[in-house]
Protein backbone atom coordinates (compact mmCIF):
# COMPACT_ATOMS: atom_id res chain seq x y z
CA UNK A 1 0.00 0.00 0.00
CA UNK A 2 2.69 2.39 0.98
CA UNK A 3 4.78 1.62 -2.07
CA UNK A 4 1.70 2.06 -4.24
CA UNK A 5 1.05 5.60 -2.99
CA UNK A 6 4.72 6.30 -3.41
CA UNK A 7 4.54 5.09 -6.99
CA UNK A 8 1.42 7.17 -7.65
CA UNK A 9 3.20 10.22 -6.25
CA UNK A 10 6.16 9.80 -8.53
CA UNK A 11 3.86 9.05 -11.45
CA UNK A 12 1.70 12.13 -10.88
CA UNK A 13 4.66 14.41 -10.31
CA UNK A 14 6.49 13.25 -13.41
CA UNK A 15 3.35 13.35 -15.55
CA UNK A 16 2.72 16.95 -14.51
CA UNK A 17 6.37 17.78 -15.15
CA UNK A 18 6.14 16.39 -18.68
CA UNK A 19 2.94 18.32 -19.33
CA UNK A 20 4.63 21.43 -17.96
CA UNK A 21 7.63 21.36 -20.28
CA UNK A 22 5.78 19.94 -23.28
CA UNK A 23 5.24 23.37 -24.89
CA UNK A 24 9.00 23.86 -24.80
CA UNK A 25 9.66 20.34 -26.10
CA UNK A 26 7.22 20.78 -28.97
CA UNK A 27 8.79 24.08 -29.88
CA UNK A 28 12.16 22.37 -29.93
CA UNK A 29 10.73 19.61 -32.08
CA UNK A 30 9.12 22.07 -34.48
CA UNK A 31 12.24 24.21 -34.70
CA UNK A 32 14.43 21.28 -35.67
CA UNK A 33 12.15 19.82 -38.36
CA UNK A 34 10.62 21.02 -41.58
CA UNK A 35 7.16 22.55 -41.13
CA UNK A 36 5.25 19.67 -42.66
CA UNK A 37 7.15 17.07 -40.63
CA UNK A 38 6.63 19.12 -37.48
CA UNK A 39 2.91 19.45 -38.02
CA UNK A 40 2.42 15.77 -38.80
CA UNK A 41 4.51 14.79 -35.77
CA UNK A 42 6.48 12.50 -38.05
CA UNK A 43 8.84 10.86 -35.57
CA UNK A 44 11.31 9.52 -38.13
CA UNK A 45 11.67 12.69 -40.16
CA UNK A 46 15.14 14.16 -40.57
CA UNK A 47 16.48 16.88 -38.28
CA UNK A 48 17.39 20.26 -39.69
CA UNK A 49 18.74 23.62 -38.63
CA UNK A 50 17.24 25.44 -41.60
CA UNK A 51 14.54 27.06 -39.47
CA UNK A 52 17.15 28.75 -37.33
CA UNK A 53 18.91 30.00 -40.45
CA UNK A 54 15.68 31.39 -41.89
CA UNK A 55 14.67 32.94 -38.57
CA UNK A 56 18.08 34.53 -38.02
CA UNK A 57 18.01 36.07 -41.49
CA UNK A 58 14.46 37.34 -41.00
CA UNK A 59 15.12 40.06 -38.42
CA UNK A 60 18.02 42.03 -36.93
CA UNK A 61 18.31 39.62 -33.99
CA UNK A 62 21.85 40.55 -33.12
CA UNK A 63 20.74 44.16 -32.71
CA UNK A 64 17.78 43.02 -30.60
CA UNK A 65 20.08 40.93 -28.40
CA UNK A 66 22.42 43.86 -27.90
CA UNK A 67 19.47 46.15 -27.12
CA UNK A 68 18.07 43.77 -24.53
CA UNK A 69 21.51 43.33 -23.03
CA UNK A 70 22.03 47.09 -22.86
CA UNK A 71 18.57 47.58 -21.41
CA UNK A 72 18.97 45.13 -18.55
CA UNK A 73 22.44 46.52 -17.83
CA UNK A 74 21.28 50.13 -17.74
CA UNK A 75 18.35 49.23 -15.50
CA UNK A 76 20.51 47.18 -13.17
CA UNK A 77 23.15 49.90 -12.77
CA UNK A 78 20.45 52.49 -12.12
CA UNK A 79 18.69 50.25 -9.64
CA UNK A 80 21.86 49.37 -7.74
CA UNK A 81 22.82 53.01 -7.42
CA UNK A 82 19.43 54.38 -6.43
CA UNK A 83 18.28 51.58 -4.18
CA UNK A 84 21.59 51.38 -2.33
CA UNK A 85 21.44 55.07 -1.39
CA UNK A 86 17.76 55.09 -0.56
CA UNK A 87 17.84 51.75 1.22
CA UNK A 88 20.70 52.93 3.39
CA UNK A 89 18.93 56.16 4.26
CA UNK A 90 15.82 54.25 5.29
CA UNK A 91 17.74 51.61 7.23
CA UNK A 92 20.36 53.56 9.17
CA UNK A 93 19.59 57.27 9.27
CA UNK A 94 17.12 59.20 11.37
CA UNK A 95 15.54 62.19 9.71
CA UNK A 96 12.19 63.96 9.83
CA UNK A 97 9.63 62.76 7.30
CA UNK A 98 11.28 59.36 6.95
CA UNK A 99 8.25 57.26 7.85
CA UNK A 100 5.96 59.25 5.63
CA UNK A 101 8.29 58.93 2.63
CA UNK A 102 8.70 55.24 3.29
CA UNK A 103 4.94 54.71 3.11
CA UNK A 104 4.90 56.61 -0.19
CA UNK A 105 7.60 54.26 -1.48
CA UNK A 106 5.67 51.21 -0.34
CA UNK A 107 2.63 52.49 -2.20
CA UNK A 108 4.58 52.23 -5.42
CA UNK A 109 4.77 48.48 -4.85
CA UNK A 110 1.12 48.35 -5.77
CA UNK A 111 0.84 51.13 -8.32
CA UNK A 112 2.60 49.09 -10.96
CA UNK A 113 4.53 50.86 -13.71
CA UNK A 114 2.43 48.77 -16.12
CA UNK A 115 -0.73 50.54 -15.01
CA UNK A 116 0.70 54.01 -15.56
CA UNK A 117 1.77 53.39 -19.16
CA UNK A 118 -0.20 56.32 -20.56
CA UNK A 119 1.20 59.03 -18.31
CA UNK A 120 4.67 57.51 -18.23
CA UNK A 121 4.68 57.56 -22.00
CA UNK A 122 3.82 61.26 -21.90
CA UNK A 123 6.59 61.82 -19.35
CA UNK A 124 9.19 59.99 -21.43
CA UNK A 125 8.21 62.00 -24.50
CA UNK A 126 8.45 65.23 -22.52
CA UNK A 127 11.95 64.28 -21.39
CA UNK A 128 12.88 63.61 -25.01
CA UNK A 129 13.65 59.98 -24.26
CA UNK A 130 11.13 58.39 -26.60
CA UNK A 131 12.65 55.49 -28.54
CA UNK A 132 15.82 55.37 -26.46
CA UNK A 133 17.06 52.55 -24.28
CA UNK A 134 17.33 54.94 -21.35
CA UNK A 135 13.66 55.80 -21.86
CA UNK A 136 12.70 52.14 -21.66
CA UNK A 137 14.72 51.62 -18.50
CA UNK A 138 14.13 54.81 -16.54
CA UNK A 139 10.71 54.13 -14.99
CA UNK A 140 12.07 50.95 -13.41
CA UNK A 141 15.22 52.36 -11.84
CA UNK A 142 13.80 53.72 -8.60
CA UNK A 143 12.21 50.40 -7.79
CA UNK A 144 10.27 50.44 -4.52
CA UNK A 145 10.81 46.73 -4.34
CA UNK A 146 14.58 47.22 -4.58
CA UNK A 147 14.60 49.98 -1.98
CA UNK A 148 12.67 47.75 0.38
CA UNK A 149 15.01 44.85 -0.29
CA UNK A 150 18.18 46.86 0.33
CA UNK A 151 16.70 48.40 3.45
CA UNK A 152 16.10 44.93 4.85
CA UNK A 153 19.61 43.83 3.94
CA UNK A 154 21.23 46.89 5.52
CA UNK A 155 19.15 46.56 8.67
CA UNK A 156 20.75 43.17 9.24
CA UNK A 157 24.25 44.66 9.43
CA UNK A 158 25.51 44.75 13.05
CA UNK A 159 25.75 48.32 14.37
CA UNK A 160 29.17 47.51 15.92
CA UNK A 161 30.72 47.37 12.44
CA UNK A 162 29.23 50.75 11.66
CA UNK A 163 30.59 52.22 14.91
CA UNK A 164 34.01 50.65 14.39
CA UNK A 165 34.32 52.11 10.92
CA UNK A 166 33.30 55.51 12.24
CA UNK A 167 35.90 55.42 14.98
CA UNK A 168 38.47 54.58 12.33
CA UNK A 169 37.52 57.90 10.74
CA UNK A 170 35.36 56.65 7.91
CA UNK A 171 32.72 59.08 6.55
CA UNK A 172 29.12 58.06 6.09
CA UNK A 173 29.48 57.27 2.40
CA UNK A 174 32.72 55.45 3.13
CA UNK A 175 30.93 53.30 5.71
CA UNK A 176 28.18 52.57 3.21
CA UNK A 177 30.69 51.59 0.54
CA UNK A 178 33.16 49.65 2.72
CA UNK A 179 30.89 48.02 5.29
CA UNK A 180 27.30 47.79 4.10
CA UNK A 181 27.69 47.11 0.39
CA UNK A 182 30.15 44.19 0.76
CA UNK A 183 27.99 42.60 3.45
CA UNK A 184 24.88 42.82 1.29
CA UNK A 185 26.47 40.95 -1.63
CA UNK A 186 24.02 38.00 -1.55
CA UNK A 187 21.11 40.43 -1.67
CA UNK A 188 22.65 42.24 -4.64
CA UNK A 189 23.09 38.95 -6.44
CA UNK A 190 19.50 37.92 -5.75
CA UNK A 191 18.21 41.31 -6.82
CA UNK A 192 20.31 41.21 -10.00
CA UNK A 193 18.94 37.82 -11.03
CA UNK A 194 15.35 38.87 -10.41
CA UNK A 195 15.83 42.22 -12.14
CA UNK A 196 17.58 40.79 -15.19
CA UNK A 197 15.05 38.05 -15.75
CA UNK A 198 12.15 40.47 -15.25
CA UNK A 199 13.44 43.01 -17.72
CA UNK A 200 14.78 40.51 -20.21
CA UNK A 201 11.16 39.32 -20.45
CA UNK A 202 9.35 42.65 -20.22
CA UNK A 203 7.16 43.51 -23.17
CA UNK A 204 4.32 46.02 -22.84
CA UNK A 205 6.31 49.10 -21.84
CA UNK A 206 9.15 48.53 -24.37
CA UNK A 207 6.47 48.00 -27.04
CA UNK A 208 5.09 51.45 -26.26
CA UNK A 209 8.29 53.47 -25.99
CA UNK A 210 10.36 51.92 -28.77
CA UNK A 211 9.72 52.55 -32.41
CA UNK A 212 12.76 51.36 -34.32
CA UNK A 213 15.03 48.31 -34.65
CA UNK A 214 17.76 50.47 -33.11
CA UNK A 215 16.19 50.32 -29.65
CA UNK A 216 13.71 47.46 -29.78
CA UNK A 217 14.42 44.65 -27.28
CA UNK A 218 14.08 40.95 -28.07
CA UNK A 219 10.53 40.49 -26.81
CA UNK A 220 9.17 43.28 -29.00
CA UNK A 221 11.24 42.06 -31.95
CA UNK A 222 9.93 38.56 -31.45
CA UNK A 223 6.32 39.69 -31.35
CA UNK A 224 6.76 41.63 -34.59
CA UNK A 225 8.57 38.72 -36.23
CA UNK A 226 5.82 36.28 -35.29
CA UNK A 227 2.89 38.55 -36.18
CA UNK A 228 0.41 36.72 -38.42
CA UNK A 229 0.64 39.50 -41.00
CA UNK A 230 4.19 38.39 -41.69
CA UNK A 231 3.01 34.89 -42.53
CA UNK A 232 6.00 33.18 -40.95
CA UNK A 233 5.41 29.47 -40.48
CA UNK A 234 5.30 27.73 -37.14
CA UNK A 235 8.70 26.02 -37.37
CA UNK A 236 10.46 29.30 -38.02
CA UNK A 237 8.55 31.04 -35.20
CA UNK A 238 9.54 28.21 -32.86
CA UNK A 239 13.17 28.58 -33.91
CA UNK A 240 13.06 32.35 -33.31
CA UNK A 241 11.36 31.84 -29.94
CA UNK A 242 13.96 29.34 -28.79
CA UNK A 243 16.76 31.61 -29.97
CA UNK A 244 15.47 34.54 -27.99
CA UNK A 245 14.89 32.61 -24.77
CA UNK A 246 18.11 30.59 -25.05
CA UNK A 247 20.51 32.86 -23.12
CA UNK A 248 18.27 33.20 -20.08
CA UNK A 249 17.13 29.58 -20.22
CA UNK A 250 20.68 28.23 -20.42
CA UNK A 251 21.78 30.54 -17.62
CA UNK A 252 18.86 29.30 -15.58
CA UNK A 253 19.63 25.63 -16.19
CA UNK A 254 23.24 26.14 -15.13
CA UNK A 255 22.59 28.38 -12.12
CA UNK A 256 19.25 26.89 -11.19
CA UNK A 257 19.87 26.86 -7.46
CA UNK A 258 20.95 30.51 -7.42
CA UNK A 259 17.92 31.53 -9.46
CA UNK A 260 15.48 29.81 -7.14
CA UNK A 261 17.25 31.20 -4.06
CA UNK A 262 17.18 34.66 -5.62
CA UNK A 263 13.45 34.61 -6.25
CA UNK A 264 12.86 33.31 -2.75
CA UNK A 265 15.03 35.92 -1.09
CA UNK A 266 13.41 38.64 -3.14
CA UNK A 267 9.91 37.39 -2.48
CA UNK A 268 9.94 36.54 1.15
CA UNK A 269 11.55 39.64 2.60
CA UNK B 1 26.88 67.67 24.61
CA UNK B 2 23.39 68.66 23.51
CA UNK B 3 24.88 70.92 20.87
CA UNK B 4 26.83 67.95 19.62
CA UNK B 5 23.72 65.76 19.49
CA UNK B 6 21.92 68.53 17.66
CA UNK B 7 24.68 68.74 15.08
CA UNK B 8 24.59 64.99 14.61
CA UNK B 9 20.84 65.05 14.11
CA UNK B 10 21.07 67.80 11.53
CA UNK B 11 23.87 65.95 9.76
CA UNK B 12 21.75 62.81 9.57
CA UNK B 13 18.76 64.74 8.22
CA UNK B 14 20.85 66.32 5.49
CA UNK B 15 22.48 63.03 4.54
CA UNK B 16 19.15 61.22 4.68
CA UNK B 17 17.47 63.54 2.23
CA UNK B 18 20.53 63.72 -0.01
CA UNK B 19 20.74 59.95 -0.26
CA UNK B 20 17.05 59.72 -0.89
CA UNK B 21 16.84 62.44 -3.50
CA UNK B 22 17.83 60.51 -6.66
CA UNK B 23 15.26 57.82 -5.95
CA UNK B 24 12.72 60.44 -4.89
CA UNK B 25 13.12 62.33 -8.16
CA UNK B 26 12.57 59.23 -10.28
CA UNK B 27 9.69 57.98 -8.15
CA UNK B 28 8.05 61.37 -8.49
CA UNK B 29 8.56 61.43 -12.25
CA UNK B 30 7.34 57.88 -12.90
CA UNK B 31 4.96 57.01 -10.09
CA UNK B 32 3.56 59.90 -8.07
CA UNK B 33 3.23 62.59 -10.69
CA UNK B 34 1.74 60.14 -13.27
CA UNK B 35 -0.79 58.94 -10.69
CA UNK B 36 -1.96 62.47 -10.00
CA UNK B 37 -1.85 63.36 -13.69
CA UNK B 38 -3.99 60.32 -14.47
CA UNK B 39 -6.59 61.42 -11.94
CA UNK B 40 -6.47 64.95 -13.35
CA UNK B 41 -6.86 63.94 -17.00
CA UNK B 42 -9.66 61.55 -16.15
CA UNK B 43 -11.71 64.60 -15.17
CA UNK B 44 -11.28 66.45 -18.46
CA UNK B 45 -12.86 65.90 -21.86
CA UNK B 46 -10.98 64.63 -24.85
CA UNK B 47 -9.78 67.67 -26.77
CA UNK B 48 -10.38 67.96 -30.48
CA UNK B 49 -9.17 70.62 -32.85
CA UNK B 50 -12.37 72.57 -32.60
CA UNK B 51 -13.22 71.89 -28.99
CA UNK B 52 -10.43 72.29 -26.45
CA UNK B 53 -10.35 70.07 -23.38
CA UNK B 54 -12.62 71.18 -20.59
CA UNK B 55 -13.43 70.06 -17.10
CA UNK B 56 -16.21 67.48 -17.18
CA UNK B 57 -16.10 66.04 -13.68
CA UNK B 58 -17.07 62.39 -13.59
CA UNK B 59 -18.44 62.34 -17.13
CA UNK B 60 -15.64 60.11 -18.42
CA UNK B 61 -16.46 57.62 -15.73
CA UNK B 62 -20.17 57.76 -16.55
CA UNK B 63 -19.35 57.25 -20.21
CA UNK B 64 -17.21 54.26 -19.34
CA UNK B 65 -19.99 52.74 -17.26
CA UNK B 66 -22.33 53.14 -20.22
CA UNK B 67 -19.87 51.40 -22.54
CA UNK B 68 -20.87 47.74 -22.96
CA UNK B 69 -17.30 46.77 -23.93
CA UNK B 70 -16.08 48.06 -20.58
CA UNK B 71 -18.39 45.67 -18.77
CA UNK B 72 -17.36 42.76 -20.98
CA UNK B 73 -13.73 43.53 -20.18
CA UNK B 74 -14.42 43.81 -16.44
CA UNK B 75 -16.30 40.51 -16.51
CA UNK B 76 -13.46 38.88 -18.44
CA UNK B 77 -10.90 40.15 -15.97
CA UNK B 78 -12.94 38.95 -13.01
CA UNK B 79 -13.18 35.50 -14.55
CA UNK B 80 -9.47 35.64 -15.38
CA UNK B 81 -8.65 36.47 -11.76
CA UNK B 82 -11.27 34.13 -10.35
CA UNK B 83 -9.83 31.14 -12.19
CA UNK B 84 -6.09 31.85 -12.38
CA UNK B 85 -5.67 32.75 -8.69
CA UNK B 86 -7.14 29.61 -7.03
CA UNK B 87 -6.06 27.19 -9.75
CA UNK B 88 -2.46 28.32 -9.89
CA UNK B 89 -2.28 28.31 -6.07
CA UNK B 90 -3.67 24.78 -6.00
CA UNK B 91 -1.28 23.54 -8.69
CA UNK B 92 1.65 25.32 -7.03
CA UNK B 93 0.83 23.61 -3.76
CA UNK B 94 0.58 20.19 -5.38
CA UNK B 95 3.86 20.80 -7.18
CA UNK B 96 5.57 21.80 -3.96
CA UNK B 97 4.25 18.82 -2.00
CA UNK B 98 5.52 16.53 -4.75
CA UNK B 99 8.82 18.28 -5.28
CA UNK B 100 9.41 18.21 -1.53
CA UNK B 101 8.55 14.53 -1.15
CA UNK B 102 10.68 11.49 -1.80
CA UNK B 103 9.90 10.93 -5.45
CA UNK B 104 11.87 9.76 -8.43
CA UNK B 105 13.59 12.25 -10.75
CA UNK B 106 13.05 15.08 -8.27
CA UNK B 107 15.60 17.38 -9.89
CA UNK B 108 13.99 17.01 -13.29
CA UNK B 109 10.53 17.56 -11.83
CA UNK B 110 11.53 20.77 -10.06
CA UNK B 111 13.27 22.15 -13.12
CA UNK B 112 10.29 21.33 -15.33
CA UNK B 113 7.88 23.10 -12.99
CA UNK B 114 9.98 26.20 -12.62
CA UNK B 115 11.14 26.64 -16.22
CA UNK B 116 8.12 28.63 -17.52
CA UNK B 117 8.97 31.31 -14.95
CA UNK B 118 12.15 32.34 -16.78
CA UNK B 119 10.47 32.56 -20.20
CA UNK B 120 9.04 35.84 -21.47
CA UNK B 121 5.26 35.85 -21.77
CA UNK B 122 5.66 36.61 -25.48
CA UNK B 123 7.75 33.49 -25.98
CA UNK B 124 5.29 31.46 -23.90
CA UNK B 125 2.49 32.67 -26.16
CA UNK B 126 4.46 31.57 -29.24
CA UNK B 127 4.97 28.13 -27.71
CA UNK B 128 1.27 27.78 -26.96
CA UNK B 129 0.29 28.98 -30.40
CA UNK B 130 1.63 25.66 -31.61
CA UNK B 131 -0.85 23.92 -29.32
CA UNK B 132 -3.88 25.99 -30.16
CA UNK B 133 -3.66 26.51 -33.94
CA UNK B 134 -6.69 24.86 -35.53
CA UNK B 135 -5.95 21.91 -37.79
CA UNK B 136 -2.19 21.96 -37.29
CA UNK B 137 -1.98 22.47 -33.54
CA UNK B 138 -1.04 19.76 -31.07
CA UNK B 139 -4.43 19.85 -29.32
CA UNK B 140 -6.24 19.23 -32.59
CA UNK B 141 -3.84 16.45 -33.51
CA UNK B 142 -4.49 14.73 -30.20
CA UNK B 143 -8.22 15.32 -30.61
CA UNK B 144 -8.23 13.83 -34.09
CA UNK B 145 -6.71 10.62 -32.69
CA UNK B 146 -9.96 10.24 -30.78
CA UNK B 147 -12.04 11.33 -33.73
CA UNK B 148 -12.87 14.76 -32.30
CA UNK B 149 -13.52 17.63 -34.71
CA UNK B 150 -11.03 20.47 -35.14
CA UNK B 151 -11.55 23.30 -32.67
CA UNK B 152 -10.46 26.89 -33.19
CA UNK B 153 -9.49 27.45 -29.55
CA UNK B 154 -8.38 31.03 -29.99
CA UNK B 155 -10.91 31.99 -32.63
CA UNK B 156 -14.20 31.38 -30.88
CA UNK B 157 -15.61 33.46 -28.02
CA UNK B 158 -16.42 30.45 -25.83
CA UNK B 159 -12.84 29.19 -25.58
CA UNK B 160 -10.53 32.16 -26.27
CA UNK B 161 -10.40 33.46 -22.70
CA UNK B 162 -9.89 29.95 -21.34
CA UNK B 163 -6.97 29.43 -23.69
CA UNK B 164 -5.47 32.63 -22.28
CA UNK B 165 -6.14 31.52 -18.70
CA UNK B 166 -4.34 28.21 -19.23
CA UNK B 167 -1.20 29.97 -20.47
CA UNK B 168 -1.22 32.26 -17.42
CA UNK B 169 -1.59 29.35 -14.99
CA UNK B 170 1.19 27.49 -16.78
CA UNK B 171 3.41 30.55 -16.47
CA UNK B 172 2.89 31.40 -12.80
CA UNK B 173 2.29 28.09 -10.98
CA UNK B 174 5.98 27.10 -10.98
CA UNK B 175 6.93 30.51 -9.63
CA UNK B 176 4.51 30.20 -6.73
CA UNK B 177 5.72 26.66 -6.09
CA UNK B 178 9.12 27.83 -4.88
CA UNK B 179 7.54 29.86 -2.08
CA UNK B 180 5.61 26.81 -0.92
CA UNK B 181 8.76 24.70 -1.22
CA UNK B 182 10.66 27.09 1.00
CA UNK B 183 7.84 27.15 3.53
CA UNK B 184 7.53 23.36 3.55
CA UNK B 185 11.18 23.05 4.40
CA UNK B 186 10.68 25.08 7.56
CA UNK B 187 8.07 22.66 8.95
CA UNK B 188 9.83 20.63 11.66
CA UNK B 189 10.14 16.91 10.92
CA UNK B 190 8.91 15.93 14.42
CA UNK B 191 5.41 17.13 13.52
CA UNK B 192 5.30 14.46 10.85
CA UNK B 193 6.66 11.88 13.31
CA UNK B 194 4.10 12.82 15.93
CA UNK B 195 1.32 12.55 13.35
CA UNK B 196 2.60 9.13 12.31
CA UNK B 197 2.70 7.91 15.90
CA UNK B 198 -0.84 9.12 16.42
CA UNK B 199 -1.76 7.14 13.34
CA UNK B 200 -2.97 10.17 11.40
CA UNK B 201 -3.42 9.57 7.71
CA UNK B 202 -1.39 11.52 5.21
CA UNK B 203 -4.46 13.46 4.20
CA UNK B 204 -5.19 14.42 7.82
CA UNK B 205 -1.59 15.45 8.33
CA UNK B 206 -1.67 17.61 5.21
CA UNK B 207 -5.02 19.19 6.01
CA UNK B 208 -4.58 19.72 9.75
CA UNK B 209 -0.89 20.55 10.00
CA UNK B 210 0.69 21.43 6.67
CA UNK B 211 -2.03 23.64 5.22
CA UNK B 212 -2.48 25.83 8.34
CA UNK B 213 1.28 26.28 8.60
CA UNK B 214 1.39 27.29 4.93
CA UNK B 215 -1.35 29.90 5.39
CA UNK B 216 0.96 32.94 5.47
CA UNK B 217 2.63 31.72 2.27
CA UNK B 218 -0.75 31.21 0.65
CA UNK B 219 -1.77 34.77 1.48
CA UNK B 220 1.50 36.13 0.11
CA UNK B 221 1.02 34.15 -3.09
CA UNK B 222 -2.63 35.18 -3.35
CA UNK B 223 -1.68 38.87 -3.29
CA UNK B 224 0.93 38.26 -5.98
CA UNK B 225 -1.54 36.28 -8.08
CA UNK B 226 -4.03 39.12 -7.73
CA UNK B 227 -1.50 41.64 -9.00
CA UNK B 228 -0.62 39.25 -11.84
CA UNK B 229 -4.25 39.04 -12.89
CA UNK B 230 -4.02 42.75 -13.69
CA UNK B 231 -0.51 42.70 -15.07
CA UNK B 232 -0.11 39.54 -17.13
CA UNK B 233 -1.55 40.43 -20.52
CA UNK B 234 1.44 40.16 -22.87
CA UNK B 235 0.23 36.88 -24.36
CA UNK B 236 -2.96 38.56 -25.57
CA UNK B 237 -0.88 40.43 -28.13
CA UNK B 238 0.20 37.14 -29.73
CA UNK B 239 -2.70 34.82 -29.12
CA UNK B 240 -5.97 36.71 -29.50
CA UNK B 241 -5.48 40.49 -29.46
CA UNK B 242 -8.45 40.53 -27.11
CA UNK B 243 -10.77 38.95 -29.66
CA UNK B 244 -12.87 37.46 -31.01
CA UNK B 245 -15.38 40.26 -30.41
CA UNK B 246 -13.71 41.26 -27.11
CA UNK B 247 -14.23 37.78 -25.63
CA UNK B 248 -10.69 37.61 -24.24
CA UNK B 249 -9.98 41.31 -23.68
CA UNK B 250 -8.59 42.22 -20.26
CA UNK B 251 -8.55 45.62 -18.56
CA UNK B 252 -4.90 46.53 -19.03
CA UNK B 253 -5.09 45.54 -22.70
CA UNK B 254 -8.19 47.70 -23.09
CA UNK B 255 -6.36 50.63 -21.47
CA UNK B 256 -3.51 50.11 -23.92
CA UNK B 257 -5.94 50.03 -26.84
CA UNK B 258 -7.84 53.09 -25.65
CA UNK B 259 -4.68 55.12 -25.27
CA UNK B 260 -2.52 53.97 -28.16
CA UNK B 261 -4.99 52.72 -30.78
CA UNK B 262 -8.08 54.91 -30.25
CA UNK B 263 -6.17 57.86 -28.76
CA UNK B 264 -8.86 58.31 -26.13
CA UNK B 265 -6.63 59.35 -23.24
CA UNK B 266 -9.41 60.51 -20.84
CA UNK B 267 -11.18 57.12 -20.98
CA UNK B 268 -7.87 55.34 -20.53
CA UNK B 269 -7.15 57.57 -17.54
CA UNK B 270 -10.55 56.90 -15.99
CA UNK B 271 -10.00 53.17 -16.35
CA UNK B 272 -6.49 53.45 -14.97
CA UNK B 273 -7.86 55.23 -11.91
CA UNK B 274 -10.23 52.36 -11.27
CA UNK B 275 -7.42 49.84 -11.52
CA UNK B 276 -5.33 51.92 -9.12
CA UNK B 277 -8.32 52.00 -6.78
CA UNK B 278 -8.62 48.24 -6.79
CA UNK B 279 -4.87 47.76 -6.32
CA UNK B 280 -5.00 50.30 -3.49
CA UNK B 281 -7.67 48.24 -1.74
CA UNK B 282 -5.55 45.11 -2.15
CA UNK B 283 -2.59 47.01 -0.69
CA UNK B 284 -4.60 48.35 2.23
CA UNK B 285 -5.98 44.92 3.05
CA UNK B 286 -2.51 43.47 2.97
CA UNK B 287 -0.95 46.17 5.13
CA UNK B 288 -3.70 46.45 7.68
CA UNK B 289 -5.02 42.97 7.95
CA UNK B 290 -2.76 40.31 6.53
CA UNK B 291 0.54 41.65 7.80
CA UNK B 292 -0.59 41.14 11.38
CA UNK B 293 -1.41 37.54 10.76
CA UNK B 294 1.45 36.57 8.50
CA UNK B 295 4.35 37.74 10.60
CA UNK B 296 4.46 35.01 13.15
CA UNK B 297 6.99 32.86 11.26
Amino acid sequence: MKSLTKFMDSFGAILLAIIWISPLLFAFWAATHSTSDAVNLNVFSPWTLDNFRVAWAGAPWLKYFINTFMLVTVILIGQFFLTTLAGFAFAQLQFPGKDFVFILVLMQLFILPEVLIVENYAMISRLGLFDTILGVGMPYMASAFGIFLMRQAFKGVPIELHEAARIEGCGLLGILWRVYVPLAKPTYLAYALVSVSTHWNNFLWPLIVTNSPETRPLTVGLSIFGAPENGVDISVISAATLMSVAPLLIAFLIFQRQFVQAFLRAGIK
Amino acid sequence: MSAHANLERRRQAIYGWLLLSPAAVLLTLFAFYPSVATLWSSLFSRGTRRKPTEFVGTENYAELFADPTFWIVVKNNLLYAGITIPVSIFIALSMALWANGKIRARGFVRTAYFTPTVLPMIAAANLWLFFYTPGLGVLDQIGSLFGLPSVNWLGQPETALWAIIIVTIWKEAGFFMIFYLAALQTIPADLKEAADIEGASRWTYTRRIVLPLLMPTTLFIAVNAMINSVKLIDHLFILTKGGPSDASKLILYYIYEMAFAFFDAPSAAAMTMMVIGVLGIVAAVQFLYLDKRTHYQ
